[in-house]
């Protein structure tokens, strides 16, 4: 699979190159700046990328903002960002499109790298990953709405699961439970925060998403 | 000046001032002679907390002067007073001898007995003499015939008819009065705020006074600040880091002979590198969060607001950006405002308006809640002040009981650049 990434700390590209080399991805160009960023993404079309927030030459969130714009000429381009912290505020631009098919996550999730290939792989495929703390920063910013505290314990941690991205083989297997278990969980999310209910898991993330940033 | 708030006492009432000042003047003379003999007699020790007593019934009366005057004139009159809160009579009593304003009060009293004195009657008796000429002809009318013969030497009045003659003299008279009168009182204002107003150098003195305050709160909360930020790494990332390194030399050592174990000591590593990054970044974001360096005080607000429970109201008008040590303090100030009310108010809704006037960025954050807030109560509206006070800005808290309660902080400064938009021109 064709990535290109960004990230200015030579030693943090080098491990990215090294850990998405091992695991089959074709590294076709890693770039350390915003401007460079944005020519690359155009060019090569990558069928994913990997960007860090902050880069060169303003040090503030140049990544994002090319990541931003490269998928307003290439819609739905696939990008995963990576950063030292997470910012709701930042979240909800990426979504903002509602197109799927990005990442936000913390640069320590890089560590556990089994999931942080899966997330690449499930940001590549059209689907979203986003990073825990972003979705308990979401979930905290509603704690006082009446559908939200309707939903049992259990809904919760589903709900959670799932806006981080996750398919239901995924949380069922987190959860310890089986997958129709989770299926009838999230039936009765949808149904509790008046949610259209829908078979496919991308549009179900993305509306998931969609009703938090609201 | 507005004429809705306060306007200035009208002639008649600056009549009725006038009147009552006649008698304020001659006790001021009164005073006046007092303090003379009490600082004359200083020497002796019994005198001290006398002298203390007089120069603070003078700086009561002469406070309520500066109130009138500065009515009058349209802009109130600061006390000038030197902070005296000198622990020992003796260094109060050298305090209140070193302040000028006490020297200056004293000449007032002195002018106020005098010219003031002088100004007073002028004012009432021209309006006494107004009335008499006017209602001269009925005082002639009604008194025995000869009683009023001559009217000041100007001329003689043997008829009723003579006797309307004054009546026109009183009428020039009440003109010129009318224009008088208002001047007068005035000017004895301005008399009055020259003397006791602060002078350029009592200004400065309270100045240097209060910054020396302000800089000694501002260096003692950086340096408690810092305190904890190094307390923060002894005890979290530096810790973490010294566990990792253990985590990864024991795994070295058992890798050859136990590679199972070794696994779960790396794994153990992992762990200790994802809570040190967890705790760098709280840490990070209590000294400059990161969305302050991306965005500028627009964006971190937003996203505070964002990030609390309540629905927020944000509107921001800052045409630019403004200098890092302010943006700072301004996101902290609202950031603490805003946790005061999730944690106080038990408030439904909040609203924060951020604008800057050219000089000034005004903050403002309200919620429904139930009010009763106190600036001397709270540690956490203590902080904001305190914060604030750094820049030489201010806080004002407005929360009646029942709420809302409103938080308004102001902090001087000047734009450092004009506003670049989001790199959307590449487009």
């Amino acid at each position: 699979m064709r990535v290109v990434i960004a990230e200015d700390l030579a030693l943090l590209r080098d491990g990215l190159i090294r850990i998405l080399e091992a695991h089959d991805f074709e590294v076709v160009e890693a770039v350390d700046n915003g401007p460079s960023l944005l020519r690359a993404l155009v060019k090569h079309k990558p069928e994913v990328a990997v960007v860090d927030v902050r880069l060169p030459p303003s040090f503030t969130d140049e990544g994002l903002r090319a990541a931003i714009e490269a998928r307003q000429q290439v819609p739905g381009l696939p990008v995963l960002v990576l950063s030292q912290y997470v910012e709701q505020l930042y979240a909800r631009e990426l979504l903002s499109d509602n197109a799927g098919g990005v990442g936000y996550l913390l640069k320590d999730r890089v560590s556990n790298v089994a999931q942080f290939i899966d997330a690449v792989n499930r940001v590549a495929s059209g689907g979203t990953a986003m990073d825990p703390d972003v979705i308990s920063q979401l979930l905290s910013s509603h704690s006082r709405d009446e559908p939200l505290r309707g939903l049992t314990p259990r809904e919760q941690e589903v709900l959670s699961l799932m806006a981080e991205g996750r398919t239901n083989a995924a949380i069922a297997g987190r959860l310890f439970i089986t997958e129709k278990a989770v299926s009838k969980h999230t039936n009765n999310i949808f149904a509790k925060l008046g949610l259209p209910p829908s078979e496919d898991d991308n549009r179900r993330v993305l509306a998931v998403l969609a009703y938090l940033k609201a | 000046m507005s004429a809705a708030k306060t306007r200035p006492p009208g002639r008649f009432a600056l009549l009725g001032w006038a009147f009552l000042f006649i008698f304020v003047a001659a006790q001021s003379l009164v005073l006046f002679t007092v303090q003379v003999y009490m600082t004359a007699l200083l020497w002796i020790g019994l005198f001290v907390p006398i002298f203390i007593g007089v120069t603070s019934v003078v700086r009561r009366f002469t406070n309520w002067h500066r109130r009138w005057a500065g009515k009058l004139l349209g802009a109130p009159i600061p006390e000038p007073y030197l902070v005296d809160a000198a622990p020992t009579r003796l260094a109060r009593l050298r305090g209140r001898l070193k302040d000028p304003a006490t020297w200056r009060d004293l000449l007032w009293l002195f002018v106020n007995g005098t010219l003031g004195l002088t100004i007073f009657c002028l004012v009432v008796t021209f309006f006494i003499g107004v009335l008499w000429y006017l209602a001269f002809p009925l005082v002639w009318g009604v008194s025995p015939k000869g009683v009023f013969k001559e009217q000041y030497g100007l001329f003689t009045i043997d008829t009723q008819f003579e006797a309307f003659y004054t009546v026109p003299i009183g009428i020039l008279l009440a003109f010129v009065w009318w224009k008088l009168a208002p001047a007068l009182m005035r000017a004895y204002a301005r008399v009055t705020r020259s003397l006791l107003a602060p002078t350029e150098r009592s200004l400065l003195k309270q100045r240097v006074t209060q910054l020396a305050e302000s800089r000694a709160e501002t260096v003692d909360t950086q340096a408690a600040e810092l305190r904890r930020i190094e307390r923060d790494l002894h005890d979290g990332a530096q810790a973490r880091l010294v566990a990792l390194g253990m985590s990864l030399g024991l795994a070295d050592d058992v890798v050859d002979r136990d590679p199972a174990a070794a696994k779960e000591l790396l794994a153990e590593a992992r762990t200790a590198t994802t809570l040190a990054l967890s705790e760098l970044r709280d840490l990070v974001r209590g000294i400059h969060p990161p969305i302050l360096a991306d965005r500028g005080l627009d964006g971190a607000v937003r996203a505070l607001a964002l990030a609390s429970p309540l629905p927020s109201d944000v509107e921001i008008d800052i045409p630019g950006r403004l200098p890092a040590p302010v943006e700072s303090a301004a996101y902290f100030v609202v950031a603490e405002s805003i946790t005061n009310v999730i944690k106080h108010a038990q408030a439904t809704k909040l609203w924060i308006r951020l604008e800057y006037q050219p000089g000034r960025l005004s903050m403002l954050v309200g919620d429904d809640g139930h009010g009763g807030a106190d600036a001397g109560g709270g540690t956490g509206l203590r902080g904001i002040e305190r914060r604030l006070a750094a820049f030489d800005g201010t806080l004002v808290v407005n929360s009646p009981v029942g709420g809302p309660t409103v938080l308004v902080m102001e902090l001087p400064c000047e734009l450092s650049s004009p506003k670049i938009s989001p790199s959307s021109e590449t487009g």
